[in-house]
């Protein structure tokens, strides 16, 4: 075992890992944020994605010791100073943007990580850079709304499917 | 995973001496090691982690004459750095798996693991580019060994990748959605001396160099030159995502896609 200390949300904090223990499993279990979700565990579905140092990055893929001196930014990250949703995560409440929640941490993430590249991102660039981030429940439709909604895009014309 | 140590250096020198040590192994951006580690198919008793060799990361070039991209290079920063003096591979790179896959991956860990449906192998054989190690360079026409294999030795430390820069080039991948990786890629570049054509994820030997595309691309550089061509089916790889004869089929669909590509 050896100590890691990270920066996690702005706050500086330490944990015992081993050369084994990974981001997610120190992030959880060593310093108790289950916000982030793991998902299938080899890297395909994007449940687990948090930043370090300011880059959307799978945290089941990456071990702890790795992180060592990062500065690391998990769902618990987004919401606002007095704990109310933080723009992103009111915009997939808003929009019905998840069902059982269990991928919301990683499109949270994933989500922050593209409108900071680029804040106001067309319907196909969404998709395109949600590509890693799997969900179950929702069809994508309501995320990829969610998406827009939240970096001030109008959404009236989205993903409406015609009928026959 | 099975436990292991592990060590973070910051020089090659000290990466090289800790790769020394029994069992001991190079992690890169651990996108294909960690999940091999997890199941168990590989478990080194050291990992010596190039993460932290400042040397290792960046792009530089020449405009018009060559890129060279450090070994632990991500392929977020080859998409965002290497347009500006190779634009195909700049392209290729920011098309491997997803976003975050490719902040982490590195161009030195995908050629040392040569996965047969890998994309920059594609890249690094059609370029003819020069792969540098800790003890040598090695051409990219000697560096690939079949399927996951290369002719990296024990502890041998990929440190960059010279690519010249061919007056027309593109890749060309025909997605497969559930891996994200090629199903088959074709990768042309146009030299002054000649076409060179590079396709992954179709043969059982790996990347390879599709000659007789080559011979007639080099005489004419179009798409319709290539009409009826295909490479031989026998010894391509064959599995539930396509057969044999389906990949030499892709092989003469996306290498006519990248030559119209490159214009
Ligand atoms: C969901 C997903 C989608 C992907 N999609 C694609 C895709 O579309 N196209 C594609 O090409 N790849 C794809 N990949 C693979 C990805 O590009 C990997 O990053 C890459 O294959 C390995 O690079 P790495 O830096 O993660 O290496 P690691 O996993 O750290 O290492 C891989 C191997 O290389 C060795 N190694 C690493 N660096 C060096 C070095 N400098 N010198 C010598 N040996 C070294 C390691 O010891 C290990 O054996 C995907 C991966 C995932 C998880
Ligand atoms: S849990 Fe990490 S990608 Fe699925
Ligand atoms: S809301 Fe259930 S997996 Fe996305």
């Amino acid at each position: 075992m050896s100590k890691v200390t990270i920066t996690v949300n702005g706050r500086e904090m330490s944990g015992e890992a081993e050369g084994r223990t990974l981001l997610v499993s120190f992030l959880r279990e060593a310093l108790g944020l289950t916000g982030t979700h793991v998902g299938c565990d080899t890297s395909q579905c994007g449940a687990c994605v948090v930043h370090v140092d300011g880059k959307a990055v799978k945290s089941c893929t990456m071990l702890a010791m790795e992180a060592e001196g990062a500065e690391v930014t998990t769902v618990e990250g987004m919401a606002d100073a007095d704990g109310s949703l933080g723009v992103i995560q009111q915009a997939f409440q808003d929009h019905h943007g998840l069902q059982c929640g269990f991928c919301t941490p990683g499109m949270v993430m994933s989500t922050a990580a593209l409108l900071k590249d680029n804040p106001t991102p067309s319907e196909a660039e969404i998709r395109a850079y949600l590509d890693g981030n799997i969900c179950r429940c929702t069809g994508y439709h309501n995320i990829v709304r969610a998406v827009m909604a939240a970096s001030g895009q109008d959404v009236s014309g989205l993903g409406v499917v015609a009928a026959e | 995973m099975y436990n292991f140590d592990f060590v973070r250096p910051s020089t090659l020198a000290e990466a090289v001496i800790a790769l020394a040590g029994d069992e001991a192994q190079p992690l890169a951006g651990g996108q294909t090691l960690l999940p091999s580690m997890k199941q168990r198919l590989n478990m080194p008793g050291t990992l010596v982690s190039l993460t932290g060799i400042a040397d290792l990361k960046g792009v530089s070039g020449e405009a018009g004459a060559s890129v060279t991209i450090g070994a632990a290079t991500t392929h977020a920063q080859v998409a965002a750095e290497a347009g500006a003096f190779y634009p195909a591979l700049a392209d290729l790179a920011a098309r491997i798996g997803d976003p975050a896959v490719r902040n982490r991956g590195t161009i030195g860990g995908s050629l040392a693991n040569n996965d047969p449906s890998a994309c920059y192998p594609a890249a690094v054989l059609a370029s003819g580019a020069t792969i540098t190690t800790n003890k040598r360079e090695i051409a990219a026409d000697d560096f690939f060994d079949g399927m996951f294999a290369t002719v990296l030795e024990e502890g041998e430390i990929i440190t960059s990748v010279t690519f010249p820069i061919p007056q027309a080039a593109a890749y060309a991948k025909f997605l497969q959605p559930a891996s994200r990786f090629a199903l088959t890629g074709a990768f042309v570049a146009r030299f002054e001396g000649g076409v060179r054509v590079a396709i992954t994820g179709a043969s059982e030997g790996g990347v390879f160099r599709w000659s007789d595309a080559e011979s007639v691309l080099s005489n004419s550089f179009s798409g319709d030159a290539l009409a009826g061509k295909l490479p031989a089916a026998e010894g391509m790889i064959s599995d539930l995502h396509g057969s044999a004869a389906y990949r030499a089929h892709l092989c003469g669909v996306m290498t006519r896609r990248a030559v119209a590509a490159a214009g």
